[in-house]
């Protein structure tokens, strides 16, 4: 390799690898998202010229955040549109005079870690902040935290990328205007904002998991950057069990992305799925993170979630799946977060756990929730236990009920199999 | 520190549910009181009822006024605050101390800042 391949290669190593936690830093000294973000351009543009004369900086971190300080200082002499210009001038010489453009003392109140990581924190739970819409969120996450570009969000997203381009600058705008705090809420608001932060980065995973048709390579890739999320929230805060549970979920669903879809790209069910297309080291990494977030023993719904996949997935494997502990992690699952998706699952575990006729006592109550009413799996759960019920009359109505709502051909297929093989009912 | 305007908006009620409303002063005074040792304060107020308002447009060098407020909608500006704290953060928990935030809705605006300023 020649020198200056090698100089062009670490300048976009530089590029991937330091892009998010330098633009962490410099939002903090230079006090915004916009002069941060055109600083550390200039830097970049800066870094290929000099990095190819005079070699490559011992620490290209330290390097860029200088580089890029002193850009925004000018920035700041020449744009008298920039608002608070003065107070920021003034801040960012002072930095400047002392040269500390390797780590300062973490300026949290909380003291947690180092500088670095704080900043990084800092960046992510200002993305998040609640004051945003859950969409500005997601696109500013995956922007600043994620290094996406504009065009690759709005493509992942089915939205234009002038729209796109507008929903970031305007979160961006807020953020300045409103004056939402830079830094890592206190204890107090800890809880519920990480629980914010966990909500964008699942988001973005089901946005690319629930993706299906000609796009469904790009957006794809969507699981993969929010599982990369994840592996920084779990860096960043090890200590916070949901955010195991949330990257163990990700990962345990991730493993069997590419087994859902046959060679003709029809969807496969969980049992019929090609093991061997299971990606084994995604699937160990997310029982490891499994296994970290139980030792913490501060359960949430992630981790539960996660533990009834990891059930499922080693059921498979063995042949036979422990129903009892998915029906009561299910059951754990329906106090934590109790919404009707949950309660349906839970019934359709007992059911195979305890016997059909415990499972219908915990569904039949569902049957008249308006949330599920047009819920395929609802009736064809029914149904199956209807039909273990040795009740063939009540089966066929909710199989037929089944069918006439699902969109998905291989799973119509199956319903009509199966209530074509009840005996005693007419043909419908 | 920035300003921000909250602007409390409730749906009108009848005279038993307003009476309680009413009742609820002390709940006022507290936050207000804690705004003020906070530094945070810098003035509030209620308003009088809507269809005391009066509203005023120039179209073609033409004044315009209308009996009755801007806006005809379910929930009313019913007052205001006015304060001067670091960030949003601190006028969000501010609002959300607003004894009108359980029935009503607070609105946060930051007040308009001149750029270069």
């Amino acid at each position: 390799m020649t020198a200056s391949t090698a100089r062009a290669e670490a300048v976009e190593r530089a590029f991937r690898d330091e892009r998010a936690g330098v633009l962490a830093t410099l939002i903090r000294q230079v006090g915004g998202f916009q002069l941060a973000e055109d600083a550390l351009q200039d830097a970049f543009v800066e870094a290929v010229k000099v990095w190819e004369r005079s070699g490559v900086p011992a620490s290209p971190r330290a390097w860029l955040i200088t580089t890029a300080r002193r850009r925004a200082i000018d920035r700041l002499r020449h744009d008298r549109s920039l608002a608070d210009r003065a107070r920021r001038l003034a801040r960012l010489k002072e930095m400047d005079d002392r040269d500390d453009d390797r780590e300062e003392p973490p300026m949290d109140e909380h003291g947690r870690g180092s500088a670095v990581l704080d900043d990084r924190l800092r960046l992510i739970f200002t993305c998040c902040h609640p004051a945003l819409g859950p969409e500005a969120r997601v696109a500013l996450t995956l922007r600043t935290v994620g290094g996406l570009t504009t065009g690759e969000i709005a493509r992942a997203f089915l939205v234009a990328e002038p729209t796109m381009g507008k929903r970031i600058v305007r979160a961006k705008r807020k953020i300045a205007e409103a004056h939402i705090p830079y830094r890592v809420p206190p204890d107090s608001e800890l809880p519920e904002r990480v629980r914010g932060v966990l909500r964008v980065v699942y988001l973005i995973f089901n946005e690319g998991y629930a993706a299906t048709g000609g796009d469904r390579l790009v957006r794809g890739e969507l699981c993969g950057e929010a599982i990369r999320l994840g592996r920084l929230l779990a860096e960043l805060m090890p200590d916070e069990a949901e955010v195991w549970g949330l990257l163990a979920l990700m990962l345990l669903h991730e493993a069997r992305r590419r087994a859902r879809v046959d060679a003709d790209g029809r969807w496969v069910g969980l049992e019929d799925q090609d093991r061997s297309q299971w990606d084994r080291a995604a699937l160990d990494e997310g029982r490891t993170a499994l296994d970290r977030a139980l030792r913490r023993r501060r359960p949430g719904p992630y981790q539960v979630e996660a533990a009834i996949t990891a059930l499922h997935v080693e059921g498979l494997e063995a042949g036979s799946t422990d129903w009892a502990q998915i029906a009561d992690l299910y059951g754990q699952l329906v106090a934590l977060r109790p919404s009707a998706v949950v309660r349906l699952n839970h019934a359709a575990a007992v059911g195979f756990a305890a016997g059909p006729a415990a499972g219908l006592a915990l569904l039949e109550p569902l049957l008249a929730d308006p949330a599920l009413e047009r819920y395929p799996s609802l009736h064809s759960t029914h149904a199956d236990l209807r039909r273990r019920l040795g009740d063939p009359t009540g089966a066929a109505a909710a199989y037929d009920r089944a069918i006439a709502l699902t969109g998905n051909e291989v799973e119509r297929a199956e319903l009509r199999r199966r209530r074509g093989s009840l005996s005693g009912v007419s043909k419908s | 520190m920035s300003r921000y305007m909250l602007l409390l908006y409730a749906p009108e009620v009848d005279e038993t549910e307003a009476a309680k409303r009413w009742a609820e002063m002390p709940l006022w005074d507290q936050v207000t009181d804690s705004l003020r040792e906070a530094g945070y304060w810098v003035s509030n107020s209620a308003l009088a009822e809507p269809d005391t308002a009066t509203t005023v447009r120039v179209r073609d060098d033409e004044v315009e006024l209308t009996d009755g407020p801007f806006a005809v909608t379910k929930e009313i500006l019913v007052g205001y605050y006015l304060l001067e704290c670091p960030d949003l953060d601190a006028a969000l928990d501010a609002a959300a101390r607003l004894p009108l935030a359980r029935y009503g809705s607070v609105e946060i605006r930051p007040l308009w800042e001149a750029p270069g300023s």
